[in-house]
């Protein structure tokens, strides 16, 4: 396999992986919604109201960012990262 | 403008920016206190701000086709994702989003959910490879990877219908708002709404749209949090709202508990002004099936990946790198919005529900609340009314009525803040509005001068004449626009979710299996374009005149029966099909990778 093929697969791996955890938290949670709002979460309120309005959102925030670190990590081990130059 | 020496001084430029504004806003309270009118407060900040929007757009100008079309790819990480915050933050997200959690609770605040899950998408499959593509438009994009005029002409159509039918909705905004600070007709206030925006974009293209959407950025989420923090701390719920308000919610519970849902008839229902809405829902309970959430969620998720103004944001960029940070700081800055919105319809409904608040009206003497000032004022534009439905003399919960846009708009006079503040969201509004718009347009404007005009008319025009072109497009496209929106055919909302609607059944798959899947061919690209969108406006229309519609997807969600017709076409159709040369494919591989020169920089 090519060096440019293990990037692709190890790429995908961490798409798999990035979307996998964007549909907890923007489907996978309010299958259960009504159940999950019966129990108290963060700062007292009540667990799917506190992920429609902050805990989703703020768990996007940080998985982009995280999903970018990891593929610039990739990139650079495959030296396909840009030069600072370009 | 265009040194690199403007870009180092970017933080610089815009603290000093960030301070005057906060300077100006000092400098009207202290107006107000001497006598300064409300009227007049309200002009100012329009006026101040729009002046400056202009001034930044005229010293932005530019004859070249990078800066035109893609800012010189210079835009540094943190300031493109405030530039597509103020992007994505449309009139409807300021203006109508806290009303909507306001009076639809739980089952509304799927937007919130849908609005910032689609970033995930954007950073993960699109945009760092769009932006390795070296593109000036979305179509331009497919274009080049599936060849083809008539594929380029078939974005163009989808990004057209998308862009448009969100465009109305944003110049009905500025229109809005321009009315009521300036106090004239909203017939002419949409005309003055649409010089302003055309002011930011004209001279400047993509880098004018940058900086003036940066500056508003700053002005909007100001007028937003400020009037949050303030109305939480006066109320006594607590110093930072979004940690401290779990009381607040439950005791808005127990109130509704207390007070119950009482339906009203339909003939009383018919005293109250048009537009209006009671309070029929639970705020935070759980009241919708888990279905009708996620798929509106769902909806907006792949809306949001689709829809081009905001996908070319990521085109100016620096690098590839650069593109994928930038998405992450993008939604950082909506997320301080966006979760401070269900916040205020929580302040705004409790200081009016609570018998035990000195603002609240349930329970009080309806001639008593009938001589509230603010109650006057808002009764007079048409965004409240009282009615005593039962005959028992006091206002029970379903006798208030309420406008979406007045939870923004009124509730810091309901709270008893100066009107400065009501002033400063005025501007703020009109920010959100103004800086969705000019990027719409411009998203229309450059891909009929960029891949109608240059890339299938006149291939040899010259940089001067297309950007003569892009420009002209720019004033007909925004004259368009005005027109329709002058003629208020529909709400501001619904068309906002209609244009995401649009976007994702005529484009997500073509652009996600353009970079994800090699074998996507021209054929297939075509046949999922045009038969999404065409099943999707299909399914709209069906709905629309009384089609029941099938596993539960309703007008504002049709944008997933258009997107799976159109997954299904561009898969069978590109099988079918002969699979993409070698040039293609080599270029699939190039665009995977984000070292070496963009695809089109080669050509």
């Amino acid at each position: 396999m090519s060096n440019q093929e293990k990037h692709w697969e190890k790429s995908r791996g961490l798409l798999m992986i990035t979307l996998a955890i964007w549909f907890v938290f923007s489907i996978g949670i309010f299958l259960f919604g009504a159940e999950m709002n019966e129990v108290t979460g963060p700062f007292g309120y009540p667990w799917t109201y506190w992920f429609t309005c902050q805990g989703s959102l703020g768990a996007f925030v940080i998985l982009i960012f995280w999903f970018a670190n990891r593929q610039e990590k990739i990139d650079e081990e495959f030296g396909f990262s840009e030069r600072e130059d370009e | 403008m265009k040194s690199t020496n403007f870009i180092d001084n970017l933080p610089k430029v815009y603290g000093i920016y960030t301070g005057g504004f906060i300077g100006f806003i000092i400098i009207m309270a202290i107006a107000e206190q001497m006598g300064m009118t409300a009227k007049a407060i309200g002009i100012a900040f329009v006026a101040f701000t729009v002046f400056i929007y202009a001034l930044i757009g005229w010293l932005s100008r530019t004859a070249q086709a990078d800066a035109y079309y893609v800012a010189g790819r210079q835009v540094p990480t943190v300031f493109n994702g405030m530039a597509t915050a103020a992007d994505w933050m449309s009139g409807a997200s300021f203006v109508a989003m806290a009303g909507g959690i306001y009076f639809k609770g739980y089952g509304y605040m799927a937007l919130l959910v849908g609005w910032t899950g689609g970033y995930v998408l954007v950073a993960s499959l699109l945009a760092p490879y769009l932006r390795k593509f070296g593109c000036y438009t979305v179509p331009d994009f497919i274009g080049t990877r599936y060849g083809g005029n008539l594929a380029r002409f078939s974005a163009v159509v989808v990004l057209t219908v998308a862009s448009f039918t969100y465009v109305t909705a944003q110049i009905n905004a500025t229109g809005t708002i321009a009315s009521v600070a300036l106090d004239i007709p909203f017939q002419y206030a949409v005309y003055i709404g649409l010089i302003s925006i055309l002011l930011c974009s004209m001279l400047g293209g993509m880098r004018g749209v940058t900086w003036t959407q940066v500056a508003q950025y700053i002005v909007l989420i100001i007028a937003y949090l400020l009037p949050v923090f303030w109305i939480s701390n006066k109320m006594g719920a607590g110093f930072f709202p979004h940690f401290m308000l779990a009381d607040e919610v439950a005791r808005i519970g127990e109130l509704e508990s207390q007070f119950g849902f009482v339906k009203n008839s339909a003939a009383d229902l018919a005293t109250v002004p048009k537009g209006l809405a009671g309070i029929t829902k639970a705020h935070s309970a759980v009241n919708a099936t888990p279905w009708a959430f996620i798929s509106l969620a769902l909806a907006m998720m792949m809306g949001t990946a689709s829809l081009p103004h905001v996908m070319m944001r990521y085109f100016t960029t620096p690098s590839v790198k650069a593109a994928r940070k930038s998405v992450g700081w993008s939604l950082f800055f909506i997320f301080l919005l966006y979760s401070s919105a269900p916040m205020l319809a929580t302040l705004s409904k409790l200081s009016l529900i609570d018998p035990n608040l000195s603002t609240g009206i349930i329970g009080k003497s309806i001639a008593e609340v009938q001589a509230i000032d603010w109650y006057q004022n808002w009764n007079a534009a048409n965004l409240m009314f009282v009615s005593d439905f039962n005959g028992n003399g006091t206002v029970e919960l379903n006798e208030f009525f309420m406008g979406g846009k007045a939870v923004v708009l009124a509730t810091p006079e309901i709270a008893g803040l100066p009107y400065v503040i009501s002033g400063l969201v005025a501007a703020g509004g009109m920010a959100a509005a103004m800086s969705t718009a000019d990027g719409l347009i411009l998203a229309i404007a450059n891909a009929i001068s960029h891949d109608v005009y240059y890339k299938i008319i006149d291939p040899k025009a010259e940089t001067a004449k297309r950007l003569v072109v892009a420009r002209v497009l720019l004033v007909v496209i925004g004259f368009a626009g005005a027109t329709i929106a002058a003629m208020e055919i529909q709400g501001i909302l619904g068309s906002v979710i209609w244009a995401f609607d649009f976007a994702m059944s005529g484009l997500f798959f073509p652009l996600v299996l353009g970079v994800w899947w090699k074998r996507a061919n021209r054929q297939g690209a075509v046949a999922g374009m045009l038969g999404g969108l065409a099943a999707g406006t299909w399914y709209l229309v069906w709905v629309r005149t009384g089609g029941s519609g099938f596993l539960g997807i309703t007008q504002l969600t049709f944008g997933i029966f258009g997107s799976a017709v159109s997954l299904i076409a561009m898969v069978v159709v590109s099988l079918m099909t002969q699979e993409p040369d070698k040039a293609t494919q080599k270029m699939v591989d190039e665009v995977r990778v984000p070292s070496g020169k963009t695809i089109l920089g080669k050509q």
